[in-house]
């Protein structure tokens, strides 16, 4: 179990983060596609900025993990349909539940029961990829 | 204290976040939720009929404890650390929505027309939750990430296909809520 205690310390931390920051709110997320705020394109923006530098630093201090392994984020693979087009259905998800799948968990904790609806609708959209996956362009 | 029970700041939530991202990275594994999803299918036994789940979903076990971490997280940010709970949306926001027929925007942490018991038991509401979900859930694994593999680590590790996944979630969410919104609501 110890190993796994890092872990749930980390989930927390993100958990506190995206409900304190209102990242995991519907009407956020309205109103970032709306252009009405820049709230969420601070906290985008910020996150993205900070995990640039961090990555730049531990390339170049050449910062293992705790394995002892070189770290690094695993490269995704070349293409073009599957991202915009995947991309595309994701983000009219996105903006029709209100919540992509890090705040449909945390949601749970925040007392919104009606959210597992959404958690099982996701469960069954990626099965549903999982049949169809070689008859779409990648 | 004070400042921990209000909102936090973009400026202070942002880095937060790419702290989460690089600690996964230190521990020697990636951040990305919506790979839970997967796993999940693959513990129902959706490998016995499709190839795409017939992985071993046990070294996937570490993403699933950080899940539970977020889901008490969430309740600890919410019922503990939040005084007051209500959003402190845009004016513009609160208008356009009073426009669709959300009143009170802003007063929960999801409006009520669509999460509450009685929205969800109208064909309407449930038919809102599931499609939204399914469309999240089929095209975060087809783009091969969400929110936080691709926009926080992807676009962080300056990746081409993540930008264009990005692009896509900007279509989606801007075709949604501009051009679909004002038919359902």
């Amino acid at each position: 179990m110890g190993k796994y205690i890092k872990f749930f310390l980390v989930g927390i931390l993100f958990g506190i983060v995206l409900v304190k920051s209102e990242a995991v709110s519907w009407y956020r997320i309205f109103e970032m596609f709306k252009f009405q705020s820049f709230h969420m394109y601070g906290i985008i923006g910020t996150a993205v900025a900070t995990g640039v530098i961090l990555l730049l630093i531990s390339k170049y201090r050449r910062i293992k993990t705790m394995e002892g392994s070189t770290l690094k984020v695993p490269l995704k693979q070349k293409g073009f349909s599957r991202y915009i087009i995947g991309g595309t259905i994701f983000g009219l998800g996105w903006a029709l539940a209100g919540a992509c799948p890090g705040p449909m968990y945390i949601l749970i904790g925040t007392g919104v029961f009606s959210i597992l609806i959404v958690i099982a609708a996701a469960l069954l959209g990626t099965y549903v990829y999982g049949l169809l996956k070689d008859k779409l362009p990648h | 204290m004070e400042y921990i029970l209000q909102p936090w700041p973009w400026y202070v939530s942002g880095p937060l976040i790419a702290i989460v991202m690089f600690l996964l990275l230190y521990f020697g594994r990636t951040f990305g939720m919506s790979s839970n999803l997967r796993t999940l299918c693959a513990i129902g036994g959706a490998g016995k009929k499709v190839e795409f789940f017939k992985f071993d979903w046990k070294s996937q076990r570490w993403n699933l404890v950080v899940v539970l971490g977020a889901i008490l997280g969430g309740f600890i940010a919410h019922f503990l650390l939040s005084n007051p709970t209500n959003i402190d949306l845009s004016q513009n926001t609160i208008q356009d929505l009073k426009t669709l027929g959300f009143e009170n925007a802003g007063k929960s942490l999801l409006p009520p027309e669509l999460f509450s018991w009685d929205a969800v038991f109208t064909i309407k509401g449930f038919l809102i939750l599931i499609i939204g979900g399914f469309l999240v859930g089929f095209g975060t694994r087809y783009a091969g990430g969400c929110t936080s593999g691709h926009a926080i680590t992807g676009l962080s590790s300056l990746q081409l296909p993540s930008l264009i996944a990005v692009v896509g979630f900007f279509l989606g969410g801007l075709i949604m809520i501009h051009f679909i919104y004002p038919i359902l609501f």
